[in-house]
């Protein structure tokens, strides 16, 4: 089956629907998949609810589709730096889900891997922990959190080949790897598709499995705080 | 003289060992990258880094590379890079050493709050409470007072807690104080500073 299409609408005809819940990759502006949620905005798909790790800014990453009043719901651990998201929510349009980022990440991760919950001390005692199950293991109190199955995945690497295997690099890994495995269609966006047999099959850091759909683009990998040496 | 920021920085740089794994959170935490001599540390940065490096020259910025507070960073010769789901892995399994954050309130039971003031803008915990149940010592370094001189060391912390229990040393201003039995315990004062004028300046019990 062939997963590589000419571009991002193209790539996400036929798996948008209103209502839906996307995972996606990237933390901060680093590794977001800036191609398809720029395609989401242009299909106008609405009240989707989105688990990010962030929430982009104003005007780039997730941030856009705030501007257009297509989110929902995010389910995120930090959504500073976005003040269309704050006016949002403190006016009560946009729902917010805080967990704290390492339950998110294995949110994600357990849900990719038929794991419907596990137990973390992450969070207890705190507001996070409200509602949920509490369990003790070993003299230790742990909460039960769910793993999460979103409708679709979308998420950024650096290099692929036409059957879907992903290298990323560097910190734009993050988010985007448990991400792809929780949804039940992965779209991924690479700066390059390589030819099948030239990625080191040892070097691989998400395997095709995970992947249904691929495109090649351009990327702006807008820098949120370019923080420089003080000269010497 | 109370300490300053850096001088903070420095003394909480004392609290790390040879060869440990070690996260620092934002602000004043992050200075204290620039004080730990010729011990072996390495650094992890939440986002998917072990072996942060220093800042970059003009020549040298990556969008590919930042940090947990998204400022453009390098890498070292022994970095490695993971997912997020492995970094919360290897900070909730415990490898991680130590953790050096900020709070805006210390409870006398190790209770902290770092991520919430209510009523005002929320931007969330990150990592902050992953790392505090996970790693093996937090440290938090922060301000005595707040800047109409309350106390920000309490008996109870009333905003929104990052977790229960799990401060083990503070470093502020004014000195550094642990977390035992029954409240905070002097360690040590800043230069100049007496213990009268910590207990002063303390609403927690000091032991």
């Amino acid at each position: 089956m062939k997963k590589v299409y000419p571009d991002a609408r193209a790539a996400l005809d036929g798996v948008l629907f209103d209502g839906m819940f996307i995972a996606a990759g990237g933390f901060g502006l680093c590794g977001i998949p800036e191609l398809l949620i720029q395609a989401i905005k242009d299909a106008g798909t609405q009240d989707l609810t989105f688990a990010s790790n962030n929430a982009g800014v104003d005007d780039f990453g997730i941030g856009i589709l705030l501007q257009t009043r297509q989110v929902k719901k995010m389910i995120s651990s930090y959504v500073g730096e976005n003040k269309e998201f704050m006016h949002q929510y403190l006016g009560g349009e946009l729902e917010l889900e805080f967990n704290p980022q390492g339950t998110l990440a294995e949110r994600m991760r357990a849900g990719g891997s038929g794991i419907p919950g596990f137990y973390t001390k992450t969070g207890v005692g705190t507001k996070i922990a409200e509602g949920k199950e509490h369990k003790e293991f070993d003299g230790e109190t742990y909460i039960l959190e769910r793993g999460l199955v979103a409708d679709l995945a979308i998420v950024k690497a650096w290099k692929a080949d036409d059957t879907g295997n992903l290298v990323f690099r560097k910190t734009a890994r993050n988010f985007n790897p448990p991400a792809a495995m929780c949804g039940k269609i992965c779209v991924a966006e690479v700066e390059e598709i390589v030819p099948r047999g030239s990625l080191d099959p040892d070097h691989i850091h998400l395997p095709g499995i995970y992947v249904h759909r691929l495109i090649q683009g351009e990327h702006e990998k807008r820098i949120e705080q370019r923080t420089l040496r003080e000269a010497s | 003289m109370p300490w300053d920021r850096n001088q903070m920085a420095a003394r909480a740089a004392e609290e790390l060992e040879d060869g440990w794994y070690v996260n620092l959170g934002i602000g004043i935490p992050t200075l204290v990258a620039n004080y730990v001599g010729d011990k072996d540390i390495t650094l992890q940065s939440e986002n998917g880094m072990l072996g942060m490096g220093p800042f970059p020259t003009e020549e040298t910025v990556d969008p590919d590379l930042i940090n947990a507070g998204k400022q453009t960073i390098t890498e070292l010769p022994r970095t490695s890079y993971f997912d997020s789901a492995t970094s919360f892995g290897m900070i909730r399994g415990g490898k991680i050493a130590a953790a050096i954050l900020g709070a805006m309130e210390v409870a006398e039971n190790g209770d902290l709050a770092n991520w919430m003031i209510p009523g005002k803008l929320v931007k969330g915990m990150g990592g902050a409470m992953d790392l505090v149940a996970g790693v093996g010592k937090v440290v938090v370094v922060m301000d005595h007072q707040d800047k109409s001189g309350g106390s920000k060391l309490l008996k109870e912390c009333t905003l929104p807690l990052t977790g229960t229990g799990v401060v083990d040393r503070i470093i502020t201003n004014l000195g550094v104080l642990d977390v035992v039995e029954g409240g905070l315990k002097i360690v040590e004062c800043a230069d100049g500073v007496t213990e009268e004028d910590i207990r002063a300046a303390t609403e927690a019990t000091i032991v």
